[in-house]
């Protein structure tokens, strides 16, 4: 293995990479080998991104469709959180729940979440329903792993101090279990949350009349590569944002 | 009940397979209960077992969408493995670069972190803009879903060797080839199987969307239809095929993994 380079090579390679890929992007698009339309350089993406942010594209702006797009995304993830984290601690005290669920779970776990877009059309429209339980789908399966694992491998002995003041079931799952997993159930949220974003805008490139992924799919269909990219851009933003702040609340409960 | 206390007894195994067949057969009674017996749920929301036996005799055997079953199948299968087989191709060894030299790291990390955030789903558009509806455009988004995993573990792989066997390999004055083929490979092939397996799943989530948001074959594309027909048997039939079809990849690429690495599973 090679040795650590020295800080200022480390930080002139980094420059020099980052700069090559936009340099690499603005040549091509520049050459002219391929058609602006197709291609835009980078500043015609950031021209059009401060656009979008003034003007409406398809109905709204595009913080207007951030914020649906988030709004949905709370909904699925909060569902997936309120129901998967009490279901995996249940799941990791209670032997038949974990009988009965395991099973279910390993089932349904190669269904892809994308895959559940036309019941979800089908069933609950394409406005707010449709995709909300697109990125349950996505969201769930993390949170009550993580949630079970981290209720199975507490360790023993609390458990038995537990039991051993006549704690019952909802005390010992309410003051043990939950407090001793919540690393692992934070670990659990982050993935998840990654998952559901995903899946959010998987759900509204196909079913949804606002929102990032439908401001794509009209950016595509008006062959405007600009608006296409505006969009990944923003989803790229977004989701960053979103891993950054679980990653943090993942080193505050790490800590404690 | 019993609960949270000691290990699976031998006796618990069986329990455990017990309750799951108990499980399966209750919901199967249910599911006949709700749609036949009842009918609590309307045939336009979720079909009964003979509907959804008729579908897969129908897309079977007359077809759907414009083709069999086992079409559409084949036809999702070849884009993931084209996709997924083209990724590994140039991921891996970028990533055992990037893990081997520092330099190329500081040079191409920023690329990785500027693309990284973005979901493989979110390609689709672009994809479908420079290459239109076609098969090509489907590859090219399975090749990212399955690209930045991909280098990623390689790079993770060949940065867990032990540096002491890279050490001693040198001391004996192995040739680079040499180096490349009996130490950092073998080194790193569990993160990179790891990055795979991760990597598999997301190729099948995006070759779904993909079909779904166009194509003309494909398992997403019997979804995207059946969505279209309000025909709930049919999504049914798809989304087992799409299940079907992630377990018997899993299934390929676990073996490829014992077959590759015969001294972990010994």
């Amino acid at each position: 293995m090679n040795d650590h380079l020295p800080p200022r090579t480390f930080f002139l390679l980094t420059t020099v990479g980052f700069c090559a890929f936009f340099a690499v992007w603005a040549l091509a698009a520049a050459s002219g080998l391929v058609p602006q339309l197709f291609l835009p350089s980078p500043l015609a993406v950031a021209h059009t991104f401060g656009e979008l942010t003034q003007r409406p594209f398809v109905g709204y702006t595009l913080q207007q469709h951030l914020a649906s797009s988030f709004g949905r995304f709370g909904m699925g993830f909060g569902l997936a959180v309120a129901v998967g984290v009490p279901l995996g601690l249940a799941m990791g005290w209670f032997r038949w729940l974990d009988h009965i669920v395991t099973p279910l779970f390993d089932a349904l776990r190669f269904v892809a979440p994308i895959a559940w877009v036309p019941f979800a059309a089908l069933w609950f429209g394409t406005g707010i329903g449709g995709p909300v339980l697109v990125i349950f789908t996505g969201a769930f399966p993390p949170c009550v792993i993580n949630t079970y694992r981290g209720a199975r491998y507490v360790e023993q002995r609390y458990i038995e101090a537990a039991r051993t003041l006549g704690a019952g079931s909802w005390l010992v799952i309410t003051e043990v279990l939950l407090p001793a997993s919540l690393p692992s159930v934070v670990a659990g949220l982050r993935i998840s949350a990654g998952l559901g974003w995903q899946s959010l805008i998987g759900a509204e490139l196909i079913v949804a009349s606002s929102g990032i992924g439908y401001l794509m799919v009209k950016g595509q269909s008006n062959i405007s590569t600009a608006i296409v990219m505006s969009g990944m851009i923003a989803i790229g933003i977004v989701g960053f944002a979103i891993d950054i702040l679980l990653r943090a609340l993942e080193r505050y409960f790490q800590r404690r | 009940m019993a609960s949270g206390f000691g290990g699976d007894s031998r006796n618990g195994a069986r329990s455990r397979t017990a309750v799951g067949v108990a499980t399966f057969s209750a919901l199967a009674a249910l599911w006949y209960w709700a749609t036949v017996a009842t009918q609590a749920i309307s045939p336009a929301f979720f079909p009964n077992p003979a509907e959804v036996f008729s579908a897969a005799r129908q897309i079977s055997i007359d077809g759907y969408a414009d083709s069999k079953l086992l079409g559409h199948f084949l036809h999702s299968c070849k884009l993931v493995l084209f996709g997924f087989a083209a990724a590994v191709a140039i991921g891996v060894p970028l990533g055992m670069l990037m893990g081997w030299s520092r330099r190329a790291e500081a040079l191409l990390n920023p690329t990785f972190l500027l693309l990284r955030p973005i979901p493989p789903l979110a390609w689709i558009p672009l994809a479908i803009v420079w290459l239109g509806l076609g098969d090509a455009a489907k590859v090219l988004v399975i090749w990212f879903a399955a690209f930045v995993p991909a280098v990623i573990n390689s790079y993770a792989g060949v940065r867990s060797i032990e540096p002491y066997l890279i050490e001693a390999a040198r001391t004996l004055g192995v040739p680079r080839g040499m180096l490349v083929r009996e130490v950092l490979v073998p080194g790193a092939l569990p993160l990179i199987f790891t990055g795979l397996r991760l990597s598999l799943q997301a190729c099948w989530t995006t070759l779904v969307a993909g079909e779904l948001i166009g194509a003309i074959a494909g398992l997403g594309h019997v979804l995207y239809q059946a969505g279209l027909d309000l025909y709930p048997a049919m999504i049914v039939v798809g989304m087992a095929s799409v299940a079907v079809a992630g377990v018997l990849m899993t299934w390929a690429l676990e073996w490829l993994e014992a077959y590759s690495m015969p001294w972990r599973s010994a």
